[in-house]
Parts: C-alpha cells; sequence; structure tokens
C-alpha cells in the first residue's frame, strides 16, 4: 500500500464518520431538536467531506458535496427555513452523498444517476439564494457560491469564522513554509544498507534544511546492540516544496523506518540541541500546496495513532466512543495532557490486529488446557506448587480473553444507523410513512455478530413497513397517526444480545397466513394451531403471503432465509402479534462467535462439542423409558414421549443406533418448540471452546457448525443440532465420490 | 532479505521448482511455490459423510486443516496411514490443505517447455486432476492440477 492509499482509506473512515454526524443532525433538525450548533456540525461534516474529496481528485462528488453544503450554507445564515420539507431533502441529500461516497471509494461513479431529483432540487435553491444576494448586495460578498463547480473552496472557508472551532478546515491553506519531518530508522534500513546521512543529503537538496539528532534511546554501551537502530532525526526543510518530493527522498526505506511528514510548524518535534548541519539551495519551483494531510506510513504509524488530523476534518463536540452511556461512565481523565484539543481517548486499529490476537488467545486458552491435563495425567498432589500455579494460570487466561473480546466488541450503532436510510426508503416506495425509533445502540456485542446482523435486521424492517404498516390513509381511518413507527432496540440478556423490530401496523392477519400455509401445503388443512403456531408459519421454508410479490419485501427473500441466517449465528427468532396494534419479532443471538458453551460429548470414539444453549438437560435413561414405535424408538420423559436420535448414524459414524439405555442422551429443544433426544455414547462435561471455522479451509458439513481444538491438541466438531434433527429423516446420502 | 537474493538461479534460468513424491508406485510433483511445509502424519479427526479420500482435519497451529489422500483421490488403492506418511500442506485454490503421499522424493527445477501435455488416456481422474506430464530419464513425474483437487464447497455442503 503506498502512502496514498493510506490515507485515502483514512478519508473514507472519516466519511463514514461524518455522514452518520450529518444523518444524526438532519434527524435531529427533523425532530426538531435541532439549534444552530447542528446546524452547523451538518455543515462541517459535508464540508469536510468536500474538502478530502477535492484533494484526491472526486470530482462528482465534490459538485454534489458543494451543492449540499451551499444549500446548508444558506440554512445556516438563515436565509433558508428549515422547513420540513428542506429537512427531508437535506435528508435525501445525506442519502445521496452516501452512495456519492460509495462510488469514490469502489471507484463505480458511472453507477451514480447523473442528474438525480435531489441535485436538480438543491442546484434550485442553491439559484434562488443567488438572487436573493445579488439582490441584497452588501450580502453578495458571502453569497454561497458561484455555481462554477470550480474547487475555488475559498469564500466558504472565510465564512467559517464565527466557528467556536479553530478553522482547521479551510481545505486550501496557505502555502506551507516548508515541511518538518521526524524520521526515525530501524533496525531494518540498516540491514538492507541504507544510510541515513544520504537521505539527509538529499533532503537538504530540496531546500533549506536543518537536522536535529534525537539520541535519547540510545542506550548504554553495555546495552547497545551493533545491529539495531538508535537514531532519530527531525528535519526542518524550508522552502516551497511538494510534500511528495520528501515523500520521494524516503521511497526507498518506507516501511524501514517510523516517519512523520507534517508541514512545518504544525508538528511537536521533541526539542534538542539545534545541530544545523545541512544548507543548500531553495528549489526554484512553484507547485500548488497540497492541504496539510499527515502520511501514515504503513504499518508502523497506524496502529496506536493518537488520531492526528488528517484530511480536513473538524470535530468540536467531545470524542465519539466516550458518549457511549454506559460503556464507561467517564473516560480516565487526561492522563497524558500532551495534546491540545480535544482530548483524545479512541485509537483506531486495523481490525484484523485485533482479530489475530482473539486467534491468539484462542491459542493460548488451547495450550493452558493442554497443559492443564498433561499435569493432571502426571498425576501430581493437588497441593502442589505447580498446580496451584496453573489455576491461576487458567484465571489470567480467562481474564485476558474477557479483555481482548471487550476489545472487539462493538456498539449496534455501527448497524442500527443504517436502517434509517432504509426507513426512508422503504417508505418513499410504499407509499407509506413511517418513523424509526431506536433504543440501545451501545449495546456491545462481538464484531463477528455486529457484521451479520445488517441482512437480517434490513429484510426485517424492510417487512415491517411494507407488510406491517398500513397506509396513511388507512391509519387515519383507523384513528392511528397517519405515521407508523417501527422500533429497533436491543438489549444484553444473560449472554445473548436481544434484539427487537416492532411495528405499529395491522399485526399479522392469521385467517391469511393459515389459509396460505395450507395453500402450500405447509400444513394440514385441518390443522388446530394456536396464534402463536399461526404466526410462527411465516418462518416456514416457502411461506411468502405478498399476494402480489413486492418490490421491497419480495425480493424472493421471506423470512425463512432471516430465520435461517439467524440459526446460523447461534440465534433464535420469534414472532408477537397483536392484530391491529402490531407486531414484534424478537432476535437473541451470542455475544460472540469466537467462543462457545458446550457440552462434550463421545459418539463413536469421536468428541463432539453440542452447544449448551440448546440443549434443556442430559439424561442417562432407563432401559424401560425407551419404546420401539415401527422402526424407531421414543424415549419417555415424565409424561411425554420424545424421539430419539442417535447421533452417530446421523453423522455416518456409524449404521445402526445403540441402545440408547447404553449411552446418554441430550434433550433439545427444536425450533418448533418440541423436543428431541440425542443419543450419545458419552458424556464429558461442559467446557468453553473456541470456535473454529471449517469452512476456511474446507467446506460446510452437513451436521457439523464448525470445529474446535481440544486440550490434547486434536480437532472436535461442534453439532450443529438444527441440522442434524432435519438430517434424521433423510436417508444416509450417498458418498460424495460417487457425484464426480 | 533484498528481492535480489529471493530469486533463485532455476527462476532466473526461466525454470520452474517442483517438489516430487510418490503414491503408491507413481511419481506426480507440484509446484515449490504452492507448498507451505511438510510434516508427518498424525490422526486426523474423521468429517462425518465425506468421500473416503477426505481423511478428516488436523490442528495445524490453530488452524483447522483437511488432509485428502491423495491415493484415494487419484482412484488408487488407499492404504491405513502409518507414522512413515508424509502430508504436503499446499494452498489449493483459496484454501490450505494436507495432502496424505507416501514419500517427498526431491526437488526439480524443470524448463516449464519441457512440461508435456497430458496424454489422452481413458482415465477420467488423469484428466481432471494431471495438468502435464515431465519424463526425467526413464521416470514419468505428473503434475497435480492443485485448483480442482478440493470438492467444491457447493459438492461438500450437498
Amino acid at each position: 500500500m503506498d502512502e496514498l492509499d493510506a490515507i485515502r482509506i483514512t478519508f473514507f473512515q472519516e466519511c463514514d464518520e461524518l455522514l452518520a454526524d450529518l444523518e444524526s443532525g438532519l434527524l435531529a433538525q427533523q425532530r426538531g431538536a435541532g439549534d444552530a450548533e447542528t446546524v452547523n456540525a451538518v455543515f462541517r461534516a459535508v464540508h469536510s467531506i468536500k474538502g478530502g474529496a477535492g484533494v484526491f481528485g472526486f470530482d462528482g462528488l465534490v459538485r454534489f458535496a458543494h451543492l449540499f453544503e451551499a444549500v446548508l450554507e444558506g440554512l445556516r445564515s438563515e436565509k433558508l427555513e428549515p422547513t420540513p420539507d428542506l429537512v427531508s431533502l437535506l435528508l435525501g441529500a445525506h442519502d445521496e452523498l452516501i452512495d456519492h461516497v460509495t462510488a469514490a471509494r469502489t471507484g463505480r461513479v458511472q453507477d451514480l444517476r447523473r442528474l438525480s431529483g435531489v441535485s436538480v432540487r438543491l442546484a434550485e435553491i442553491v439559484d434562488r439564494l443567488k438572487v436573493a444576494a445579488l439582490d441584497a448586495s452588501p450580502e453578495a460578498a458571502t453569497a454561497p457560491e458561484r455555481d462554477d463547480f470550480d474547487f475555488d473552496f475559498t469564500p466558504l472557508a472565510a465564512s467559517l469564522e464565527p466557528l467556536p472551532a479553530p478553522p482547521l478546515t479551510a481545505p486550501a491553506p496557505p502555502a506551507p513554509l516548508g515541511w518538518t519531518i521526524a524520521f526515525r530508522p530501524l533496525a531494518e534500513l540498516y540491514r538492507k544498507a541504507n544510510e541515513p546521512a544520504v537521505l539527509l543529503r538529499e533532503l537538504a537538496r530540496l531546500g533549506e534544511a536543518r537536522a536535529v539528532l534525537d539520541l535519547s534511546d540510545l542506550p548504554s554501551l553495555q546495552a547497545l546492540d551493533p545491529e539495531d537502530g538508535y537514531l532519530a532525526w527531525t528535519i526542518d526543510v524550508a522552502g516551497d516544496i511538494e510534500k511528495a518530493q520528501v515523500a520521494e527522498v524516503f521511497e526507498f526505506v518506507e516501511g524501514d523506518c517510523d516517519l512523520v511528514i507534517s508541514p512545518m510548524g504544525q508538528a511537536a518535534p521533541a526539542a534538542a540541541a539545534p545541530e544545523p548541519q545541512f544548507a543548500s539551495e531553495p528549489q526554484a519551483e512553484l507547485p500548488i500546496a497540497p492541504p496539510p494531510v499527515k502520511i501514515a506510513p504503513p504499518p508502523l504509524l497506524t496502529l496506536v495513532e493518537p488520531e492526528p488530523a488528517p484530511p480536513p476534518h473538524v470535530e468540536p463536540e467531545p470524542p465519539r466512543a466516550v458518549q457511549s452511556e454506559s460503556a464507561q461512565p467517564e473516560s480516565p481523565p487526561a492522563e497524558a495532557p500532551v495534546q491540545t484539543p480535544p482530548p483524545q481517548s479512541v485509537i483506531r486499529v486495523d481490525p484484523e490486529r485485533v482479530d489475530r490476537l482473539v486467534d491468539l488467545v484462542g491459542e493460548l486458552v488451547i495450550s493452558q488446557v493442554m497443559l492443564a491435563q498433561k499435569v493432571q495425567e502426571a498425576g501430581l498432589p493437588p497441593s502442589s506448587g505447580l498446580v496451584a500455579g496453573l489455576e491461576e494460570l487458567e484465571q489470567l487466561t480467562r481474564e485476558i480473553q474477557d479483555g481482548v473480546m471487550a476489545i472487539r466488541a462493538q456498539q449496534v450503532r455501527a448497524v442500527f444507523q443504517r436502517m434509517p436510510r432504509l426507513v426512508r426508503e422503504v417508505a418513499a416506495l410504499t407509499g407509506k410513512q413511517a418513523r424509526l425509533v431506536t433504543d440501545g445502540e451501545a449495546t456491545e456485542v462481538d464484531r463477528t455478530v455486529i457484521e451479520r446482523l445488517a441482512e437480517p435486521l434490513t429484510h426485517m424492517i424492510r417487512n415491517a413497513i411494507d407488510h406491517g404498516l398500513e397506509t396513511p390513509e388507512e391509519r387515519a381511518a383507523l384513528g392511528k397517526s397517519p405515521e407508523g413507527v417501527i422500533r429497533l432496540s436491543a438489549q444484553h440478556r444473560g449472554a445473548r444480545i436481544v434484539i427487537e423490530v416492532s411495528d405499529d401496523g395491522r399485526g399479522i392477519d392469521r385467517r391469511r397466513v393459515l389459509s396460505t400455509a395450507v395453500a402450500r401445503g405447509l400444513v394440514a388443512a385441518d390443522a388446530q394451531l394456536d396464534d402463536e403456531a399461526i404466526d410462527n408459519l411465516i418462518f416456514l421454508p416457502g411461506f411468502s403471503t405478498a399476494s402480489a410479490v413486492s418490490d421491497i419485501s419480495g425480493r424472493g427473500v421471506g423470512m425463512d432465509v432471516v430465520r435461517r441466517s439467524v440459526q446460523a449465528l447461534g440465534g433464535r427468532i420469534a414472532i408477537a402479534s397483536v392484530p391491529g396494534r402490531g407486531a414484534t419479532i424478537t432476535l437473541s443471538l451470542p455475544l460472540t462467535l469466537a467462543v462457545l458453551d458446550g457440552m462434550q460429548v463421545e459418539v463413536c470414539g469421536q468428541t463432539l462439542v453440542a452447544p449448551l444453549a440448546a440443549i434443556v438437560e442430559s439424561v442417562r435413561p432407563r432401559p424401560e423409558d425407551v419404546r420401539r414405535i415401527g422402526s424407531g424408538a421414543v424415549l419417555a420423559v415424565r409424561d411425554s414421549f420424545i424421539p430419539l436420535v442417535d447421533v452417530g448414524v446421523v453423522l455416518g459414524f456409524r449404521d445402526r443406533p445403540i441402545n440408547p439405555a447404553d449411552g446418554i442422551v441430550l434433550l433439545v429443544e427444536t425450533d418448533d418448540g418440541g423436543r428431541v433426544a440425542l443419543v450419545a455414547d458419552e458424556i464429558h462435561g461442559q467446557r468453553q471452546v473456541v470456535i473454529k471455522s471449517l469452512e476456511s479451509n474446507y467446506g460446510q458439513v452437513a451436521g457439523i457448525s464448525a470445529a474446535t481444538i481440544m486440550g490434547d491438541g486434536r480437532i472436535a466438531l461442534i453439532i450443529d443440532i438444527d441440522a442434524v434433527i432435519s438430517m434424521r429423516n433423510r436417508p444416509a446420502p450417498a458418498p460424495l465420490l460417487a457425484a464426480e | 532479505m533484498s528481492p535480489l537474493t529471493e530469486s533463485s538461479d532455476a527462476k532466473e534460468a526461466g525454470q520452474r521448482e517442483l517438489i516430487t513424491f510418490r503414491v503408491g508406485a507413481q511419481e506426480f510433483c507440484v509446484d515449490i511455490m504452492a507448498v507451505r511445509e511438510i510434516r508427518g502424519w498424525t490422526p486426523a479427526t474423521p468429517l462425518p459423510q465425506q468421500p473416503a479420500y477426505m481423511r478428516g482435519v488436523i490442528n495445524l497451529r490453530g488452524v483447522v486443516l483437511p488432509i485428502m489422500d491423495l491415493a484415494g483421490r487419484l482412484g488408487l488403492e488407499m492404504v491405513e496411514p502409518t507414522v512413515r506418511h508424509v502430508i504436503i500442506v499446499v494452498r489449493a485454490g483459496e484454501r490450505t490443505i494436507g495432502m496424505m503421499v507416501d514419500a517427498v522424493s526431491d526437488i526439480l527445477a524443470v524448463d516449464p517447455a519441457a512440461i508435456q501435455p497430458t496424454p489422452d488416456v481413458a482415465c477420467d481422474t488423469v484428466k481432471a486432476f494431471i495438468t502435464g506430464i515431465i519424463t526425467l530419464d526413464s521416470r514419468m513425474i505428473s503434475e497435480i492440477a492443485l485448483d480442482r483437487l478440493l470438492p467444491s464447497r457447493e459438492q461438500i455442503a450437498a
């Protein structure tokens, strides 16, 4: 990755944040909760995106942001009224800005509608503003902008003066007087036979250079490793120089040194005795100075970067992540008040690094268990220091694991914030009025879960608006507010996260659901089903109530797909509905996909792990409790008969079931609320296991959800209980070999 | 390591380096660039309802590594694995797998032009899994098509 790519990535990360700020600001405005500061914040968000986009030459994005900004400027200077119409136009503009950013990110600019309704309407408003500005000539100087679509931002930069924040935003600052370069060669640089003095000399040729040597890392002679690097320099190069020229000097040592290039006067280089060494003729070139973008050379600086101020970005409000309501009641009060405002307590870390850490901690847990097992086999007395030490190690290992998982936890906000747009779009497409109310956005869940939440939630919300909500006219006739409310909430419940999507619409039409299910042969015509059972029919594969498949919910995706994707996450889904009052769909998901509480069982000499969440109880059946029915068998538990399923047979480990009375039975709950008794040979107790994907190097194996590594270093498979149950009725599949 | 020392003599001469190994009485090879490591046989955890040539999965430093019995995959006679068997860990398409073979023979540097197209024999497995043939003295060595070796994800899930 070259430097520009790194900056580009940072730019898009910031775009995401800015877009979220923009949306929340506009939504506040829509609720009537906005004030002058809200408008300012919204304006700054668009402005920052435009500034950054200009740097990278994303012309389409710049043009659109420019229009958007001009209208916001009108709002800010109170030339425009924040009418509901205007605010909803601005929300639409926000949505389109996302598309522009996405197009810039993916390079698929051709996907954009060239002249969308939104941009036409924005342009109209800008035109009107211009006319008004001309009429009131004294104001003309600060009028939002001419429509020339060039990248001349200066008038706007000037109008930023009343802002409370320092005008860091100015996208075209005065040409820097030069560059301050913090340069710390690493051992690798020397190993590749590079010579810092040559680089310094090279720098001096760019302009007048002043290098200051930093010896603070130099150890005593005994501790000195002659092959390591201990020296660092801070070099000021004065003159009208392009940053790229400076970067070019370091091109061949990139990655082998810590390097920060910042405009002169902005960095705070470590003070040391000045030691002027180089001087030379300044270059007589007049390039355009790029904005002060900080270069983060990968990979050395990306990890703990205390949020420099990369592309134009103003952030007057307190840092974002600290505002999380519950996570941290108070951020640790500035332990190192080095930075000027605001105290930044959020670090950006490449998610892959955290994933790697999670994996490593998983390995650590396994090693620790292996060690404990070996010690146990050695038969040491429990009083020995070794055993006590191991217990301590186990405790620490668990704590590290919890800590690492906490790092990777994310707030569901990341997914929730994509939903307002969805609600707006679906409502517009269906001619309904809907408002999204969210709750519990700060609820944290592992990143692995977050990533896979968006899809089911999207379907659920689409369904709620499309099928759940009535049209405004119907609602008015029913005495409801014409605007329907979609409620999206998240909360922790035990070791799970519960997410609810509810609407205040018509609820499930049970008669229609039942007749559809009967018509599709999903239930018998004479079946007696209670209300709850009927509601749950919508999750059956092959069920779709929309008689005319609508464009919105009916993209061939029914609730059965939602249920399947939720189950794939180890979750459960349920629906509750009150006719005329609305429906609520509840998802319950594990907090992480990295570890699992499981029951270790043995089948045909193989160790398998069954997810504990699905197990109701485990019993050792008495011979008289096992009854034969035809070729099958059931287990009498209290006053009910539960079908027995031999795990070994279903998985193809053996041909004939064992006598359940010789083994152990796990009672598990199925999705339709029924129970099944899984027969295994032996049970070895419960334990937490680290989930390892079987798919990354092989594929999805029927009946198996994943793998894990046991204390002896061998792999054990994790049973997919629902799959095993549904497989029991199928004849054992022919071996794959024949298929080829 | 500087880029210069990394490129071997064989590469400079435009040659390919191949690792050759034995399965039964036949000799096969794969490009050395695809080989991650070579290790001894360790018992694998069997996967349910997979073809017989899939011996199961082992733990390779925290990664779940599927083990394929190359003899079985190529339609040759399969024998019970012993400690003398060798697992060659290779990158096959997007997946990393272990191929169980009888023994690793040597490393060859071969001119790509010396690799002959697969002869049109009636055997389907040969057509499916052999990309070319190298003759060396009196030896005949078949190059394995790694990307076709594993069943597709769809076939596995079926």
